[in-house]
Order: structure tokens, then C-alpha cells, then sequence
């Protein structure tokens, strides 16, 4: 297990490698640059502004220092918001967004398990066609519709919670993780409803079921384990995903996250920044792949046997 | 087998029960106070302010959302007088100016102070210009100093002593300046955030101070002169001023705090208005605008703003380097229709660069719509009914609006000119790209001034200038601009050359004049001491809350 860890671990370097290679250069192609604006400055001007960030220099310099630069953790500082640093800006906007996909991941798997365990049950009846229509609605209903509908129905309608911020005033922390969490509850169910018939149509379960188990002990511990199987490996991308794709309901809820940075910068070409948050992401990325396949493996009885076998066939 | 499935449904219709369950205790606190409430029980304003700020470096920012923070944290020689926009006294009690209108003796009032309790003195002015117009800052504001003598040279480092430039603390509390030309709105500029002091201490204690990237301007390290202190800063959530006691003038300041968002969602912020977080919008969505003049005029504002929207022409393509082609474009636009339907007769239909009534200026009208005379110049230049027109396009940077507009004029010049113009949107940095390089044909622009003069549209337009991107030129027009209007002695001179300007501008039509903007604002009952201006300028001293105990009761 330990080697299997390490080799993954190996293995994301050059991934990350390449991430801040093809963003670097990437960046630089596009048309503009962070001190254009509709106002015209000084040649002067434009040239200190450019030394100050060493955009004066050659290219393939520039690289290298942000590479020895990144190399000991310095991100940098912002074009675009002089006298801040990016990480500082990632690390400000990181608890935020983290707390925000945690809440949007908890609603979506517990919905979303229900729902797709409940449809299981009882395939191609009213049990599953009910829930699983509101999951297809679920995944084609776009944040930016959803989370507005909310805030017209729950906000300014009935009153019930405020219309944005975040632990600001009370209760609104609900809305924005609602509407983050509902197309991903709306996958996990999908997943989860194909994971458990797979599952329950299995030996073991007829085994189980004939040693006279009761039917729940049957589904909660011998089903569950099995047929949330591709639910597990779907959490860690996806929770990776919340934390790069929440750009939209940070933006409705006026939430201070992360997601808005790594859009805006880009707006902006605020190099370093777009460089910053794609590198920090990336590398949440790959961990978090890491982690569901170990979660993956220890679920899996004969997965976890595969990779031992592996890391016992190298040696 | 079948009971046991039923407990497990109980089981799961419990679960559920008891998320939606806590969900509604959750919410049940939300009834009580807003924040629109709280504040005016507590003198504290809640106000939407469009974006992130930069940073709130006077000598490093250059956008119109940091300028509302910095007018509360800072003071110029001078401010705005927030009905009339004439320059009253600030940090400068009194001025005088020399017979020949080229030097200004201003004295320093003795009880202004920084946050910090130091004394503001005329040296704190001449350290902050040295320091906002060095050249290593770079400073891309630094061209409102330049009709001080030898600015210019300075800031382009011809010259690296500041002792050349025309600024002089002549003791504590007397600061002489000395300008190249009259440049009657000179006055103006000095209560523009790019002319305001800095603390130096403050700023030296946090390295160099033409370095940008120096965090003395931030929650914690700011000391600044103005009426308001910095106590919060979250990035991307709000940021929090409160009334400062030191400012020499505190006795007026009405507020105890104000709290700006950054709000770069106008559909949001409309929202967190009607929940009752916000006493007033940066913006108004378009759409909504004609909504609350409906159903709630009390709620909303829309004025006049000092900026104009227009297409500019590149003059240098065939055809459009033909002065009839461009006046036929000009004339085949009905911009009353235009404002009307597209902008929900919000905005006032444009006929020039310069908005209406300028400091009283007044730009004539030199052309008005005219369809059969455009299609009688495009007949003359060889085009009659658009046969044979080359193809062209109109470039706006990606947004609704703007589309909106585009389509609207692309139909126009079908209809009267019979000519088919193609619609191109880029993206932000492309769009400004393609329009500093002159790659483009007609391309939409806005401009929003700096200062209440004309000059600050007109100087667009000189020869070669930074922002003129449509390749017009004209000797007389530079000679007015650049020294025969900054020489003027007075108003009506000034404004009359200014006239004679427009009249060359339009002769040669390198632009497309279509609206003059209107500034759009929701705003609770109980905000007071904020009138309209062209300028969108708020006097933060002299806003205050008055709770709305009347109104409830009726």
C-alpha cells in the first residue's frame, strides 16, 4: 500500500510539471496583459510597471525564476491587486470555498445515496422513475438558474433566509450549499443507482438474504459497501471539482471564495494569480484522485489485493 | 420480508424529516432586524461598491469604485462641493493665485491632522507628488500633475530633481505651486485620489515608497487624513470605515462607519437590496430600472453621468477614410429609437463626444438624424442604395448591452443605407488589444471623466494621442487642446474654443456619438446627504441616516 502511495505520489510531479509549463506559456499567448486598460498610459509608465514584475525579461528567464520561486512556496504577487500576495489570497479564499464544497458535498451524498439506493430497490417502477426524473433535472439545471429560483422562492418571497453573504448573517450558508450540492446529488444518485443494482443482482447478496439476514442489514451493510463503490472514486474528483467550479454560486451568493479568484484572474491576466490558482488546484486535483483511491481500495477487497500484487511484482 | 422494507422506508422518510426539519429551525432566526435597519439605528451606512479594490494606494489605484473608499480615508487641498461640484476648501483653508493665473499659494489649515494624530503639513504634499509622480512607481494616474512646471520631465525621468518641479512648502502650512499655463480646472484635479498626501512614515516604514507592491496601504497599517479610518479589510467580502476622531473637521462627519461590497454582480447586488442588506446599489440592472421608476420611485435614482458611449471609426480603412461614407454612418442612426428601446429610455440620445452641460459647458449639435442626406452622401461617394459597399465590422467587447446596441444599429444601416455590417465581440483584453492596434473598423467605446472639464473628452483626440485610436489629425484641433485652451483666462474664452474644437471633430465624423450615460442608483428612504452630480461624488461627512419612524406608523 505505502509503495502504491509513493508511486502515485512520484508520479504527480511531472503532471504538476507540465500544469505550470502549459498555463505559463498559455497565459502569455493570449491577447493583452494585465496593465492594458481603456485608458492609455506612458511608455514610461508601462515600462516601470513591467519592471516592477520583471515582465521586462526574456521569457524563458521569467519561467525559471517562477519555477525556483514556486519551488520554496512563493506564489508571488498579484498584478492585479498590488500589496497582496497570491497566497495569500488562495489561503484567505480556501477555507471559504472548502467549507462551502464540504456542506454542498454532504447535501449532495446523503441526497443523493438515498435517492439513488431508494430507486434501486425497486427498478423500473414509480419507486424509481419519481427520484430519478428529479436527478436528470437535478444535472441539466445549471447553477445559475437554480441558485437564483432559491433566492426568489426562499429569500425575497417567503423571507426565510438572507438572499447572499457568507457567516454573515444567520442562515445563509444554507442556500449557496444547497444550490452548489444539488447537480452533484444529482449524479451520486445516478451513480449510486447503478453501483447498488449491479450489486444487489450479486451471489452474495442471495447468500446473505438466504442466511435470513434482515432485509436492511442486508442493504446498509452488505449492498452499500459494494454498490457505493463508483460513488466513493466520484467524491474526491468531485470534491476537487466543488473547489474549483464554485465560481458561479460564490458570484450569486457573494461568497468570498476561491472560485472567484481563479475566474476573475483570468479576466484580468493577473499572470501570476491564473498561475497560482491552477497550480494550488491542480494539485488538490491529484490528491484528492489519491485519496479516493485509497478509500477505494480499502473498500475494495480486490483492488487492494491487485495493488499489493503490483507493488510484489516490481520488486 | 415486506415489514421489514417498510421500517427501512420509515427509517429513511424519518432522515429525511429531519434534514428539511433542522433546515427550518436554521432559517427561523433570519425575521428579525435587516441590516439596512441595524445600520440606521446605528449610524452605520451599507453601501454596494461594484468590485474588489486593488489596492487602496491613492498613487497606485486608478479605478472608480477604489476612488469612493479613498475619498473616505484621505483629503485633498480642496473638495467637491457635492450639489454644485465647485471646489471648496479642505486640508487648504485658502488659496491665492498670482495675476498671471500661474502660481497658487494654498494655506494649510492648522488642525489638520493624519489618523494618527500628526500634523498635515504643505511638506506631507510636496513628499507625496515627488513620490506619486516617480517614475519607478509608475503611477498611471501621474498625468493629472503634469500642467505643474516641469512634472512632465520628472515623472518621465528626464529630470530626477524634484526641486525643479514647480512644488515648494514654503513652511509648515504654505505650499506654492507653480504651473506651465493657466489650466483653469487645475483646482479640480486637486481633490482627485492621485493628488492626495500620504503619510510618509507610514509609508517609509514599509520599504520603498515608489514600490507598488508596498503593504502600508492596507487594514492595520493605513494612516490617512480624511474624515473615516481603515478598521476592515476582507477581501472580496466587505471593508469597513469608521468616523475618525482625529479629522480636523469630525464635528461635521455625521456617520459612524460605513461598510462597502464589492459587488461585481449587479443582479446580486439588486437582490441584497431588496432583502434589506444595502441602503444604496453601485448600479441598477438595466432591466430592472423601469420596474422601480414604476412601482417603487421612491426607491430608485437615475441622473445624469458625466460619460458618453460611442462607436469610433477607423480612418484610416477603405471606405471609411472617406468623410462621406463616416457622415452617412453618423446620419443614418436614429438615436431617440435607440434610447428608447434599447436602453428603456433610460440614457439621453448623444450628438457629441463632450456630455451636456460640462461645468456648464454646452457642445452644439452639428448633426442630427437624417436619413436621406446620409444616402445621398454614401450615393456620392459611390455607393447609392450600398451597392457594392465592402464588407466591414462593428467590434464591441463581449456583453449584452453592448450587443444589443450593436444589432440595433446593424439593422439601422440596413434599412436607411442598405448596407450589411458583420457583429464582432472579444473578449476584454482582446477587445482593447485590437483597438490599440487599430485593428478593427468601427469599434464601441465609453468614456467617463476624470475631472468636470471638457478638456478631459476633447484630449482624446490629438494627433497621435494615447486614446485616439481612429487616426484623426488636425493641426488646429491639437493647437487648441494642448496650448490654446490651457492658455485661455477665462471660462468663456476657454469653453469657445472648445466649440471651434468640436466643430473640426465633427467635420471629419472619427466618431459616432450615440448616448450620454446616466448614473443608476437604489437607495433606502433613509439615506440623506448624498444629491445626485454628474460626477457620482459623495461628500462621506456630510451623508448621515435618518430612520424612517413616520413612514412605518402611516
Amino acid at each position: 500500500m505505502w509503495r502504491f502511495i509513493a508511486l502515485r505520489t512520484l508520479q504527480a510531479i511531472p503532471v504538476i510539471l507540465a500544469v505550470i509549463t502549459i498555463t505559463f506559456f498559455l497565459v502569455r499567448m493570449a491577447p493583452g496583459g494585465p496593465f492594458s486598460s481603456e485608458k492609455a498610459v506612458s511608455e514610461q509608465v508601462q515600462a516601470a510597471l513591467e519592471a516592477r514584475y520583471r515582465l521586462d525579461q526574456p521569457l524563458l528567464q521569467q519561467y525559471l525564476s517562477y519555477l525556483g520561486d514556486i519551488a520554496q512556496g512563493d506564489f508571488g504577487p498579484t498584478f492585479r491587486y498590488p500589496g497582496r500576495n497570491v497566497e495569500e489570497m488562495i489561503f484567505q479564499g480556501l477555507p471559504i470555498t472548502a467549507e462551502l464544497g464540504l456542506y454542498a458535498l454532504l447535501i449532495a451524498t446523503v441526497f443523493g445515496v438515498l435517492t439513488g439506493v431508494i430507486a434501486s430497490l425497486r427498478p423500473n417502477t414509480v419507486q424509481d422513475y419519481v427520484p430519478m426524473s428529479f436527478a436528470m433535472i437535478g444535472i441539466c439545471m445549471p447553477s445559475f438558474l437554480l441558485g437564483p429560483l432559491l433566492v426568489l422562492v426562499f429569500g425575497i418571497w417567503l423571507q426565510w433566509l438572507p438572499v447572499s453573504g457568507w457567516g454573515s448573517l444567520p442562515g445563509d450558508k444554507i442556500l449557496p450549499s444547497i444550490t452548489l450540492g444539488a447537480m452533484y446529488a444529482a449524479y451520486i444518485a445516478r451513480l449510486s443507482r447503478s453501483g447498488m443494482l449491479e450489486v444487489l443482482s450479486q451471489d452474495y447478496m442471495r447468500t446473505a438474504r438466504a442466511k435470513g439476514l434482515p432485509a436492511h442489514i442486508v442493504i446498509l451493510k452488505h449492498g452499500l459497501r459494494g454498490g457505493l463503490l463508483p460513488v466513493v472514486s466520484f467524491l474526491g474528483p468531485a470534491f476537487a471539482g466543488l473547489l474549483s467550479g464554485s465560481f458561479v454560486v460564490e458570484t450569486i451568493f457573494q461568497i468570498p471564495g476561491l472560485g472567484r479568484f481563479y475566474v476573475q484572474a483570468a479576466f484580468n491576466r493577473d499572470y501570476t494569480m491564473i498561475l497560482g490558482t491552477t497550480v494550488f488546484l491542480s494539485v488538490l486535483i491529484v490528491l484528492f484522485n489519491l485519496l479516493s483511491d485509497i478509500v477505494a481500495a480499502w473498500l475494495n477487497p480486490r483492488l487492494r489485493h491487485q495493488y499489493n500484487a503490483n507493488g510484489n511484482n516490481s520488486k | 420480508m415486506r415489514l421489514k422494507i417498510t421500517t427501512y422506508k420509515c427509517l429513511v422518510f424519518l432522515l429525511l424529516g429531519g434534514i428539511i426539519g433542522s433546515l427550518l429551525t436554521a432559517c427561523s432566526g433570519g425575521s428579525s432586524e435587516t441590516r439596512v435597519e441595524e445600520g440606521d439605528r446605528l449610524g452605520v451606512l451599507h453601501i454596494g461598491n461594484a468590485a474588489e479594490p486593488a489596492a487602496l494606494d491613492p498613487h497606485v489605484t486608478t479605478g472608480v469604485s477604489e476612488s469612493h473608499i479613498l475619498q473616505a480615508l484621505f483629503e485633498g487641498l480642496v473638495i467637491k462641493n457635492p450639489q454644485t461640484l465647485e471646489v471648496e476648501p479642505a486640508v487648504a483653508a485658502s488659496w491665492e493665485v498670482s495675476d498671471d493665473a500661474r502660481t497658487y499659494t494654498f494655506h494649510l489649515r492648522d488642525n489638520a491632522r493624519w489618523s494618527n494624530g500628526d500634523v498635515v503639513t504643505a511638506e506631507d504634499f510636496r513628499w507625496s507628488w515627488e513620490r506619486a509622480l516617480s517614475p519607478a512607481l509608475g503611477s498611471q494616474y501621474n498625468y493629472m500633475f503634469f500642467s505643474i512646471v516641469n512634472a512632465q520631465a520628472f515623472a518621465n525621468g528626464e529630470t530626477a530633481d524634484f526641486n525643479e518641479v514647480g512644488v515648494k512648502a514654503l513652511d509648515t502650512h504654505t505650499l506654492q505651486v507653480t504651473l506651465r499655463e493657466p489650466t483653469p480646472y487645475f483646482l479640480q484635479l486637486l481633490d482627485h485620489h492621485s493628488t492626495f498626501p500620504v503619510h510618509r512614515a507610514t509609508v517609509e516604514s514599509f520599504g520603498s515608497p515608489s514600490d507598488r507592491l508596498s503593504q502600508w496601504a492596507r487594514a492595520g497599517n493605513l494612516v490617512g487624513n480624511g474624515a473615516f479610518t481603515l478598521t476592515e479589510w476582507q477581501t472580496n467580502s466587505h471593508i469597513r470605515v469608521e468616523k475618525s476622531p482625529a479629522y480636523w473637521d469630525a464635528a461635521t462627519t455625521k456617520l459612524n462607519a460605513i461598510v462597502f461590497y464589492p459587488i461585481d454582480n449587479q443582479t446580486t447586488e439588486e437582490r441584497m437590496f431588496r432583502d434589506g442588506q444595502l441602503h444604496h446599489t453601485y448600479d441598477v440592472p438595466l432591466d430592472k430600472v423601469p420596474v422601480y421608476l414604476a412601482e417603487e420611485p421612491d426607491l430608485i435614482e437615475v441622473e445624469p453621468y458625466l460619460g458618453t458611449y460611442f462607436y469610433s471609426i477607423n480612418m484610416t480603412k477603405p471606405p471609411l477614410d472617406d468623410v462621406r461614407v463616416r457622415r452617412a454612418l453618423v446620419l443614418s442612426i436614429d438615436r431617440a429609437l435607440l434610447v428608447e428601446t434599447v436602453t428603456q429610455g433610460i440614457y439621453q440620445p448623444g450628438y457629441s463626444v463632450v456630455p451636456p452641460d460640462t461645468m456648464g459647458y454646452q457642445p452644439p449639435k452639428l448633426f442630427d438624424y437624417d436619413p436621406d442626406e446620409a444616402r445621398r452622401l454614401l450615393a456620392e461617394a459611390g455607393y447609392p442604395d450600398g451597392q457594392g459597399f465592402p464588407a466591414f465590422s462593428i467590434l464591441y467587447n463581449t456583453l449584452e448591452q453592448h450587443q444589443k446596441i450593436a444589432v440595433a444599429i446593424q439593422q439601422m444601416w440596413r434599412q436607411e443605407l442598405g448596407i450589411n455590417v458583420e457583429l464582432v465581440n472579444q473578449e476584454w483584453q482582446v477587445y482593447l488589444d485590437s483597438q490599440n492596434t487599430m485593428n478593427y473598423d468601427v469599434v464601441r467605446r465609453g468614456w467617463i471623466g476624470d475631472y468636470v472639464d471638457p478638456n478631459n473628452f476633447l484630449d482624446l483626440f490629438i494627433t497621435d494621442g494615447g486614446n485616439n485610436h481612429t487616426g484623426f489629425s488636425n493641426a488646429r484641433y491639437d493647437e487648441i487642446i494642448l496650448n490654446a485652451a490651457p492658455a485661455a483666462l477665462n471660462r468663456d474664452e476657454r469653453y469657445a474654443l472648445y466649440q471651434e474644437a468640436e466643430n473640426l471633430l465633427m467635420a471629419d465624423m472619427p466618431v459616432i456619438p450615440l448616448y450620454v450615460y446616466q448614473s443608476k442608483h437604489l437607495k433606502r428612504p433613509s439615506l440623506k446627504g448624498m444629491p445626485a452630480n454628474i460626477m457620482d461624488f459623495y461628500s462621506w461627512k456630510h451623508v448621515y441616516l435618518e430612520p424612517q419612524v413616520d413612514a412605518e406608523a402611516q
